[in-house]
């Protein structure tokens, strides 16, 4: 573009230029090659592509591994997936130890997330006054913005200390699933919150004026009519919520304890999966060792059961979509 | 159509029965309505406790123990000596030997104050900790922790101290709680951090473009975008675990630096911590990005392709500069949760004990919270207090980085009306 | 007769506030018993306001407050003690466009019910939803499939599940905002059938902007306008036939006649 001072001057001269310029030449509407264009779009294709190339990566890195796992004389799949015992030493790779410890500190983060998360939902979409989820909604973001090593500390130095102080220091170990489990609940509040809310407030008004419209009061429309309506949109979050407490690496690191354990006491200490991968990998590691090859093969199992989860959960998203809009 | 019909008996309450009914529904609804707003509050009160436990750890006295007595050293307080006359004090106190030996590694001249004293303190003073305590325990209890170290170790003294200090800033790592800082740590988050956004920025952007504005609606981009959504969910250590496998093994000549020259390192150095990052940040880029460059109207496309601008100069001065501060929030929200990773850091392989300041993308590395997770896993009253402060760090940045996104957002939302 | 005998509605110096927006200047209106009171006038000029008034929707709205008085049952329903929820179950509504809840058609009729406190059996249920069904016209329609979803209905269909829906908690009033406006002419005849059929035993008042409509199916027409502070007020009030061919004001023929700017 012309700066503001030629602009005017040089009107009359320019549109007699383009007259000229079409009296001249025929005019060429012919398709012109824009190699500069081209090159650009090759760049954002390959930016597009590259997504494809990590999960290929994920899946060839993980499967390979895995492989070499299992195709290892020491250890067979039905070992491996029916096995109570997990100890490298002596060649013993069964998962149910750090697969147990992984769901029983995953159900204690539920039993805290989604009843509050669900109850903090409902009343930030019918209840509060707006001023109220302006303020209220960002400051329970901020809990989901805490890396998640900071909860670690804060299971070891708050929950263990509080639980040892209500349950005994004999029954609960210093490193135990049940705080580890009450604080990735906390942690993971926020993300039912949110997602949940999202479902409660796609629900029409209109559904609510029908049911006040009849007599309702305003829990009997938010229990009775508005959850129902958008109970999709609640399981994707609770499922979501779910996955991510499976995945969740730090906290369990740091406070349920190193070393596998077979049990279902949650004041006992066990190691998870994803606690397991972080201390053997976090050690010493020599490559194309069997330690090397089962943190890939927990690493397998663990990313096939997130996939699933989060694939469900998006499923019921869309479905829930698709009725309101 | 049938006339109306008369109505069945009815079920329902009528007169004072309504009443009662109306009454017990609304106490019910008063009840779960606190319920409700018990819940909300719940997360409020743990956020307050979570960061009340961290100022409290990172606060307090302190009970030292000592082997030689300072006092006996020099008659003013450590601290207020210059760094020469720590020196001399080093120099009488430690074996000829073992001074050469420090000398050799970097000479007294070019030490700092702090790093003499704290060598003073190490070497001569051989200071330990007998005993930590909590803000809130040194406030209201005071005499009681008195009377407890008199009783216990009674040539301890006890002096009220902040972990988190101008030193711990500016100290590198170190075994002995009481000298340590999180320089090194600092460092190396910077480092790893800057180049991650390197790399992390323009692919997101550009994927993100591509998806936006070239893709058309078929399986193959249908495909990339689930794909995109499913990636977002994976859990970081897993990123790790690719990390490792990928950078850190299979591409070690390029991420040691050797194919560039530089020699004396593996693949566990700060580009494949980057590269790693990236790829778990990707995603998050790249959902923010596709976000703001959707909301940026139809209608300005139309008006540049109506001045015959081509597809790419449409992106470039219209639909980018509308969408970018969108996609810079969104790019700071995904760094911050990068700055605060700590698993795909542990299987990638950061160092867990070095003092050098990292010096490029080759270095060996380490990170605030792979700091942290350290100092936290050792349990000791000391390590506590200053994972505490190391968290008091984090939490700083991070608070830094989100108030730059929401700036960027007024910002935004200011220009927009 | 006394007025509370002759009336079920009457608005008393009504007026509706939204924040500080005037939305209706002082209205006064009776609405009578047993018979079809249409709203009329152009869009904006606040019918929906009024009507909602009428059974405290527009509690809902955090920002609306009604001064004046709307008495019912010698009651003023905006005195303090009163309870909005019964105020709406004797007070029913329904909505411009249909809106059954995402559940079973028997579970749309019951849900009004169930939340009162319905104390009768399984099968006395069953009678209230055919009873109810039956007398919106839909019974024959649906009674093969009363565990299909109320969303699984067409639009007109959805509409007198509406009104089963408010008729099945025993109103004596049902306040219809433009209940036809979404729906094809042979429904809309369907509906106009029907309220006929029901004046017999309810109040009706409807808000259209239809002036075949209110002609048509209504026994009295009140016509709104806005005044020049946009506050809605009543122009003219009478019987259907007064107001149609009639009418007072010059306002009201303008409009009417579509001659209204
Ligand atoms: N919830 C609300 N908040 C603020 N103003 C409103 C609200 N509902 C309606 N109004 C205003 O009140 C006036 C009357 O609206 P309404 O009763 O819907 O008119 P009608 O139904 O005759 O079209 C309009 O000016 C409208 O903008
Ligand atoms: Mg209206």
């Amino acid at each position: 573009m012309d700066d503001k001072a030629s602009a005017g001057v040089s009107m009359d001269s320019r549109v007699a230029g383009v007259r000229r310029e079409t009296a001249e030449t025929t005019l060429n509407l012919r398709k012109k090659s824009r190699p500069g264009e081209n090159v650009i779009q090759g760049f954002l294709l390959f930016c597009g592509v590259l997504s494809m190339f990590t999960t290929i990566g994920i899946v060839l890195v993980l499967g390979n591994e895995s492989l070499h796992f299992f195709t290892n004389d020491n250890v067979s799949i039905t070992e491996f997936l029916t096995g109570t015992q997990w100890s490298p030493q002596i060649g013993q790779f069964g998962i149910l130890p750090l697969l147990l410890a992984t769901l029983v500190t995953s159900f204690i983060a539920m039993l805290v997330a989604l009843p509050l998360g669900l109850g903090a939902a409902i009343y930030l979409s019918e209840y509060a006054s707006p001023r109220a989820r302006k303020i209220l909604k960002p400051v329970l973001e901020v809990l989901a913005g805490v890396p998640t090593i900071v909860y670690g500390y804060f299971a070891l130095t708050f929950m263990t200390p509080l639980l040892q102080s209500i349950f005994g220091k004999d029954t609960v170990n210093i490193y135990n699933m049940a705080a580890a489990g009450l604080v990735m609940g906390i942690m993971i509040l926020p993300l039912v919150c949110s997602m949940s809310e999202d479902a409660l407030s796609a629900v029409p008004r209109s559904l609510r004026e029908g049911a006040y419209g009849l007599g309702a009061t305003r829990l009997e429309t938010a229990t009775k009519i508005v959850v129902p309506a958008g109970l999709s949109g609640i399981i994707a979050a609770f499922v979501v919520a779910i996955s991510r407490a499976v995945g969740e690496t730090m906290i369990v690191a740091v406070a349920a304890g190193a070393g596998p354990n077979f049990t279902l006491n949650p004041f006992a200490s066990a190691e998870t999966m994803t606690g397991h991968i972080a201390r053997i990998s976090g050690g010493d590691l020599s490559y194309d060792s069997i330690d090397y090859n089962s943190i890939f093969a927990i690493g397998m199992l663990l990313f096939l059961l997130t996939l699933v989860l989060n694939m469900g959960s998006r499923r019921l998203v869309r479905r829930f979509r698709e009725v309101y809009e | 159509m049938d006339a109306p019909e008369e109505k069945p008996t009815s079920g329902l309450p009528h007169g004072a029965a309504m009443q009662r009914n109306i009454v017990r529904r609304r106490r019910k609804g008063t009840v779960l309505r606190s319920i409700f707003l018990g819940s909300t509050l719940i997360g409020l009160v743990a956020l307050a406790v979570l960061l009340f436990t961290i100022i409290n750890d990172s606060f307090g006295l302190v009970a030292l123990d000592y082997k030689v007595d300072p006092a006996t050293l020099s008659d003013r307080p450590l601290e207020e000596l210059s760094r020469d006359e720590l020196v001399v004090i080093l120099q009488d106190n430690i074996s000829s030997n073992a001074f050469r030996t420090l000398e050799r590694t970097t000479p007294m001249a070019q030490r700092s104050e702090g790093d003499v004293l704290g060598l003073v303190l190490e070497r001569v003073v051989k200071q330990s900790v007998a005993g930590t305590w909590s803000l809130t325990d040194s406030l209201l209890n005071r005499s009681a922790i008195e009377a407890q170290v008199a009783a216990e170790s009674p040539a301890a003294t006890l002096k009220f101290r902040s972990w988190l200090s101008g030193g711990f800033l500016t100290t590198p790592m170190s075994s002995n709680a009481l000298i340590a800082g999180v320089r090194t740590a600092l460092f190396g988050s910077l480092w790893m951090i800057g180049i991650t956004i390197l790399f992390a920025f323009p692919i997101g952007t550009g994927a993100a473009i591509y998806l936006e504005e070239y893709a058309r609606d078929n399986r193959f981009n249908r495909i990339i975008q689930t794909n995109i959504n499913n990636l977002a969910g994976v859990p970081s250590i897993i990123y790790g675990m690719l990390g490792l496998a990928v950078f850190v093994r299979l591409l070690e000549p390029v991420t040691s630096g050797r194919v560039f020259g530089v020699e004396g390192s593996n693949g566990r150095t700060i580009l494949s911590a980057s590269l790693t990052m990236m790829l778990l940040i990707l995603p998050i880029i790249i959902i923010n990005a596709q976000e703001a460059i959707r909301a940026v109207p139809l209608s300005l496309r139309q008006a540049s392709y109506g001045l015959g601008a081509t597809k790419w100069q449409t992106i470039r001065h219209h639909v980018l500069p509308g969408a970018m501060p969108g996609i810079l929030t969104g790019t700071i929200l995904a760094v911050s949760r990068a700055i605060g990773e700590t698993a795909p850091l542990i299987v990638v392989g950061a160092s867990t004990f070095i003092v050098s300041d990292p010096d490029g993308p080759f270095s060996k590395f380490t990170a605030l919270p792979i700091q942290i997770y350290n100092w936290t896993s050792r349990a000791q009253g000391e390590f506590g207090n200053i994972a505490a402060a190391a968290i008091m760090v984090l939490l700083v940045m991070l608070l830094t980085l989100n108030s730059i996104a929401v700036l960027i957002r007024n910002r935004l939302s200011r220009r927009a009306s | 007769m006394t007025t509370q005998d002759r009336y079920t509605l009457n608005a008393r110096n009504m007026s509706v506030f939204y924040g500080s927006f005037k939305a209706i200047n002082s209205v006064n209106l009776d609405i009578e018993r047993n018979k079809i009171t249409a709203l009329i006038g152009p869009s904006g000029c606040g019918k929906s306001t009024v009507l909602r008034s009428f059974n405290r929707m527009n509690d809902l709205v955090p920002s609306a407050r009604v001064e004046g008085e709307v008495i019912f049952h010698n009651q003023n329903l905006y005195a303090p003690h009163v309870d909005a929820v019964e105020v709406r179950r004797r007070i029913g509504m329904v909505f411009q466009k249909p809106n059954p809840f995402p559940k079973s058609i028997y579970d749309n009729i019951a849900f009004g019910p169930r939340i009162s406190g319905w104390k009768g059996s399984k099968t006395e249920m069953d009678d209230l939803v055919e009873h109810s069904l039956r007398n919106a016209a839909l019974w024959d329609d649906v009674k093969d499939k009363l565990k299909a979803s109320g969303l699984a209905l067409s639009g007109g269909q959805q509409q007198r599940l509406c009104i089963a829906r408010a008729l099945a908690v025993e109103p004596e009033v049902i306040l219809m905002d433009e209940p036809c406006s979404a729906l094809d002419p042979i429904s809309t005849l369907k509906i106009e059938e029907l309220m006929m059929e029901l004046k017999q035993r309810y109040t009706i008042v409807i808000v259209t902007h239809n002036m075949q409509q209110a002609a048509r199916a209504s026994d009295y027409t009140a016509f709104f306008l806005m005044n020049a502070e946009r506050a809605g007020e009543i122009v003219e009030y009478g019987p259907t036939g007064d107001l149609f061919t009639n009418p007072k004001d010059k306002r009201t023929e303008d409009y009417i006649t579509g001659r209204f700017g």
